[in-house]
Parts: structure tokens; sequence; C-alpha cells
């Protein structure tokens, strides 16, 4: 392949890191004033699309990598993140809205068709909501191939290679291209961003769009009835047998 | 409990201002709700964040497993200083002609800071080069130089700051390298001491005076390259910091290039100052990075470790000595911020640098102190990461000016501006 364009979709999500709590009302997890980074699956994605690039710029052929992200005004500061990875240009699908997967799929079809990507990449799922569900329905939406769950990927001429890990070990296939891609943990660790990359990510072009630039439906199908935090855990207990184990799950846990 | 039992009392004292509000004259409710257009010290521009985060990854993947091991050693892990200069970290201010990441003074102390939470050794070699090395070719080399040495200084090349001598410390112009005019050439005599960077350098910044009947008036900065005879001596075994190497420079009839002198003749002295004034900005955030560093490193075990059935964290007498504690922190945080926000805009920051070194050594030392204490018996082990930020933040009443100097040169500013 000589010349590639790669979208790579980018999801700003609560950072791994921080210990969620639900809201008071217990109708979402509280956002507000919490560290927020890139969604872990699509930094992998960013680093997979740079790493093709690199590898083309050395076979003396060509990729542009554009990222998108669809959010408030604050994703903004994830797509500065993707374009000091080293991502070309940005697009940010400005909305206050909530968006559920088939929102954002519709809206990133809409963006496919103006950019007309020969490659989509997206995180297999995003850790706020682990939907996995978008890429699918992308896939779905454009009638293109899709290979989910990626461990490894090779681009050969209008084809694709992937090994993708299920549930009874790896399995291989082929795609032509265009087609949609899904990012999981152990396809590449992704780069920091270097702080001449920072500095020249700066100066890298961010277009905005809202959804109506897009023409399209973004109206939740989904209605959140109740969000809870897990059970807290119990401490647990020494026992000093085999048959004192036995008569605790018995008579105690009563799970025997 | 307390606090269930002060919220009456405090709704109340909230509920008031409300009432008087209708009889208060009207600027007062105004200016209560106008809002300043002047950020506080802690906001920083979107790179900053940017950088602040990608070093603090770095330092948390990169460098935080080899903390130890190059501690015991006392060495530099090679993959860490190849990780600074791929990071662009080693030329943060370099325009991007020379190679170098062309960003902010503020964003050198970012980095600077952030390493240091997580090891004060790998911070100094960042620091050093950038605050040093960097800023004085930046500011005084001719292009010719510049073009020769920074673009190595910002991709592969450790370069070192030789100014301290046995003789002279504190009193720098006491020095005693001599540099010989021989034709085109100077040829360098003299021996430096506790020179930061030292074993791992290949670029070193000789100050040596060309004229001794000048006193300081002679003393001149030379680019001497390794290759030209720098004997690399030995090297000290210390404290803290011992990661980054300190070594005895020996230089026997080294001919450098009249074309190498860095500046003018004789300026060596007034850029020695210079550079020193703004390099103490980077040593208080070296500090305030360790402080953090060991403040972070700790203060969780006091909510794991129960004592008399309490969390140790609970109890009022340690209470009040870890709030003072985030007191004196976020103190030195403000008086390091500022005076790189002062410099990075041009205006007077001599004596703000020499109270922000000064103070954030203070509290670097007595943070790490009381962290080692706060943590008890496993702080005192080298099996936790505590007892180190301990041994590394004596340094900071050091080097680029004691804290007695620091403290002089607050002192001749305030004469200044009160006895005339």
């Amino acid at each position: 392949m000589s010349n590639v364009r790669i979208l790579v979709a980018c999801k700003r999500v609560v950072d791994y890191a921080v210990k969620i709590r639900v809201n008071a009302a217990g109708t979402a997890v509280e956002t507000a004033n919490i560290k927020h980074s890139m969604n872990p699956f699509d930094e992998i994605g960013t680093e997979q699309a740079i790493q093709i690039k690199e590898a083309l710029a050395k076979a003396k052929g060509n990729a542009e990598v554009v990222v998108v992200s669809c959010g408030p005004a604050k994703a903004q500061e994830t797509l500065r993140t993707a374009l000091a990875m080293g991502a070309d240009r940005a697009i940010h699908v400005e909305t206050n809205d909530e968006l559920q997967p088939l929102a954002v799929a519709k809206l990133l079809k809409a963006v496919v068709e103006k950019e007309k990507p020969n490659l989509v990449i997206l995180g297999k799922q995003a850790i706020d909501d682990d939907s996995n569900q978008t890429g699918q329905m992308l896939a779905g939406l454009l009638n293109w191939p899709q290979a989910t769950f990626a461990s490894k990927v090779e681009l050969t001429d209008a084809a694709m290679t992937v090994t993708r890990e299920v549930d009874g070990g790896v399995e291989t296939i082929k795609t032509t291209l265009p087609a949609v891609l899904t990012t999981d943990l152990r396809l590449n660790v992704p780069r920091y961003a270097s702080l001449p990359n920072i500095m020249k990510a700066k100066k890298k072009p961010l277009a905005k769009f809202t959804v109506a630039d897009l023409a399209v439906d973004i109206k939740p199908r989904l209605e959140t009835l109740k969000i809870t935090e897990p059970a807290k855990r119990q401490g647990g207990k020494i026992v000093e047998s085999v048959d004192d184990l036995l008569d605790k799950l018995k008579n105690e846990a009563k799970v025997l | 409990m307390f606090a269930a039992a002060l919220r009456p009392r405090f709704a109340a004292a909230v509920a008031k201002p409300a009432v008087l509000g209708a009889i208060r004259p009207r600027f007062f409710t105004q200016a209560a709700v106008a809002r300043s257009s002047i950020p506080s010290l802690h906001t920083l521009t979107e790179d900053e964040e940017l950088l602040r985060e990608s070093v603090a990854r770095f330092a948390q993947e990169q460098v935080l497993p080899k903390v130890s091991q190059m501690d015991e050693t006392e060495k530099l892990d090679k993959d860490v200083l190849k990780g600074l200069f791929e990071q662009g970290l080693m030329g943060i201010e370099t325009d991007s002609k020379y190679d170098g990441s062309e960003s902010s003074f503020m964003s050198a102390i970012l980095t600077i800071e952030e390493l240091a939470k997580v090891d004060p050794s790998i911070s100094v070699i960042c620091d050093v080069q950038n605050t040093l090395v960097n800023t004085l070719f930046r500011k005084y080399a001719s292009e010719d130089i510049k073009s020769r040495y920074l673009p190595r200084l910002a991709t592969d090349t450790v370069g070192c700051f030789c100014l301290s001598e046995a003789g002279s410390g504190s009193d720098a112009f006491a020095l005693q390298t001599r540099a010989v005019k021989d034709g085109d050439n100077y040829i360098l005599n003299g021996t430096k001491m506790w020179i930061t960077n030292s074993g791992e350098a290949e670029i070193f910044l000789v100050f040596a005076n060309v004229a001794p009947e000048k006193g300081y008036k002679g003393i001149t900065c030379f680019v001497v390259d390794k290759s030209m005879g720098v004997k690399v001596g030995k090297k000290e075994s210390k404290l803290g910091i011992r990661a980054s190497s300190t070594c005895t420079l020996n230089f026997d009839d080294i001919v450098v290039p009249a074309g190498n002198i860095l500046g003018e003749v004789g300026k060596g002295y007034k850029y020695a100052i210079e550079i020193l004034n703004e390099g103490r900005i980077g040593i208080a955030a070296q500090m305030l990075g360790l402080a953090q560093g060991a403040f972070d490193a700790t203060m969780p075990y006091l909510f794991q470790r129960k004592q008399f059935n309490t969390l140790i964290g609970n109890f009022q007498g340690m209470q009040q000595q870890y709030a003072q504690i985030a007191v004196d922190i976020e103190a030195a945080r403000l008086l390091t911020y500022n005076a790189a926000r002062l410099k990075e805009q041009g205006k007077p920051f001599v004596k703000e640098a020499a109270m922000a070194k000064l103070y954030a050594s203070q509290v670097a030392e007595r943070t790490a102190s009381r962290c080692i204490e706060w943590a008890g018996g496993i702080g005192f082990t080298r099996d936790f990461p505590i007892e180190k930020f301990y041994r590394d933040c004596k340094i900071g009443a050091i080097y680029e000016g004691t804290s007695n100097i620091q403290l002089q040169t607050i002192a001749k500013i305030l004469e200044k501006q009160y006895s005339s």
C-alpha cells in the first residue's frame, strides 16, 4: 500500500487509575472534577495507526492518521494527546448530549463518508461503559468487513491480516480494505507523547463539526434506570483445616 | 462527629451574609460575584498539562523500576538516559532548528519536578542539562558554537557545568583553573571538583581565568570536548542522588581553540551568576518534587496501618503533622512556580528564585524526615522508597548556592531596597 488514510476514534473517559463513584441520585458515575484521559484501547489504536504510518514511510509509502472524538469541548484534550503521539490531524464532533454506541457509530459513519479512510481503528471498548459495540455497529452501518479484538495486524495491498484473541485461543483472519479494526490489550504498547511532539501538536489542524453538520440522529435508544456500586467486600476468614472449611461452607455460607 | 455538631452553627454563619446583603453597599456584593481573570499559580497551559502527564508516565514506567538498583550500584541506567533524550527532555527550551523541543522554562521546571517525585537523581541530570548547560549555550554562544553543540546536547550527549574547585565553592571567583593564550588556541590547566553529570558528559563548560591579574574579570567560559583530553577522575561515593555522577576533572595542558570560547573573554563570571540565578528555580523544582514524592509514597500507609484499633492517619497528632507538611509543600510549590513565571515573563526574579530554592530545600528535608517517622520501622528500611528521599534531600541545601548564599542573595536585595 502506498497511500492510506487511517481514521482512529478516541474517547475521553475517566482515567483508569481513578476510583469511580456513583452520584448521589444513582443515575450516573460522578465525572465532575475527576481526572480524565484517553480510553486505553484507543491509545493502542492511535499507536497502531502511527506504527503503520512509520512502517509505510520506511517503504516510501505514505499514511495519514486522522483522529476523531465525539463529545463535549474537553474531548479536544484527548485529541491533542493523540496529535502529540503523532497523529496528523483531528476532528472533533462537539456535543454535550449523551452518546450511546449507536449514536457514535452513526456519527463516525458520517465522518467516514467525508474522509474516505482505508481503515478505521477503534478500541474494542471504552473503559467507562464497557459496551464493546461501536466498532461492530460502525462496520454494520458501513457494510464493511470487521476485525475485532486484534492482537496483531499486518497490512498488505488492499488487504489486512489480523490475529484476534478469541475464547479458545487466537484466530487469524484476512479482510479486504476498507475495513473496521478494533484493538485488544496486547496489540502494542502505546508511546508517550514526547515534548517536541507536544509542541508540534499545537500547530496541527483540528476541525470541528456539530451533530447538525453531520445530520445524524443521536437520540438515546436505551434508558438507564439505575447505577449502583458493587457490594462492599466482606472481610475474609482464615480456617484451620479442610474440615473446618467444609463446615463453614455448609453451615455458614450455605453453598454446599 | 465534630463536623455534625458544628454544622448548624456553620449553616447559620453562611445564612447571615445573605440577610445582611440587602442593606450592604452594592459594590460589596458585586465584588463577591465578580470573577478575576488572573489565573492562579496552579494554572498550566494545555501543553504544560500534556507534558506533565507524559513525564509522569515516563517516570512511573521507565524510571521507577530502576530507582533502587541505580541507587545501590551508584550507576545511571543507560536506557533511562536514552529515554530522557528520546522524550525530548534534554533540550526542552532549545530551538527546533537545533533539534530541541522548543518549549518553555516552565515546562523544564515541571519536568524536573515530575522526575524528582520518582527519582531526584534523574531529575538533577535533566535539570543541569537544561537550566545550566543548554541555557548557557542558548543565551551567550555564537551561532557557530550553537549549531555545533546544541543539536548534540538535545539528542544524545550529556553536558556539564564546571565551576567549583577544591578551594572555590561559594567563593566561586577564587577559581584557580588557568587558560593561557597560545596563537589561535588557549591552553587549559586546573582541576574541577564535584561536577554533576561529569561521569557521562562529553561536553564540558569550563570556567577558567585568562588574566588572573584582573581578578574575576579574567574568568572566561570555554566549551571543551572530552576528546580534547579531559581526564575524568575520581567518582565521589555520596549520601544521596547516587545515580547522578559527581567527579573530579583534570585539565592538563588541554588545547582549546579560541573559537570555543562561549560568549566574550572575561565575561564568564557574569554568565555563571546569571545562569545560577535561574538554575536555582530548577533545584527548587527538584526539591519540591522530592517532597511531594516522599509525601505521596507515605500518606497511603497512614490509612492502612492500625495501632490501638485506629488507622494511624486518624490520630490527631498525625493529622496535625501531615496537614502542616501539606501546607509547606504547597507554599514551596507557589514560590517555585511564581519564580518560574517571573523568569518566563522577563521580570526580576533573583530574590524570588533564591527564596524558592532555600525554602523548597528546607521543605524537602522536613518532609522526607517526617515521612520516615510516619512510616516507622518500614520507613527506615531500604525495601521502601522513603529513606532514599531523606538521603537525596540534603544536596538541596548545598549545590547551586548553599542555603547561606541564598539568604545572602535575598538579604543583599533587601538591603538595597531599604538602605537607599
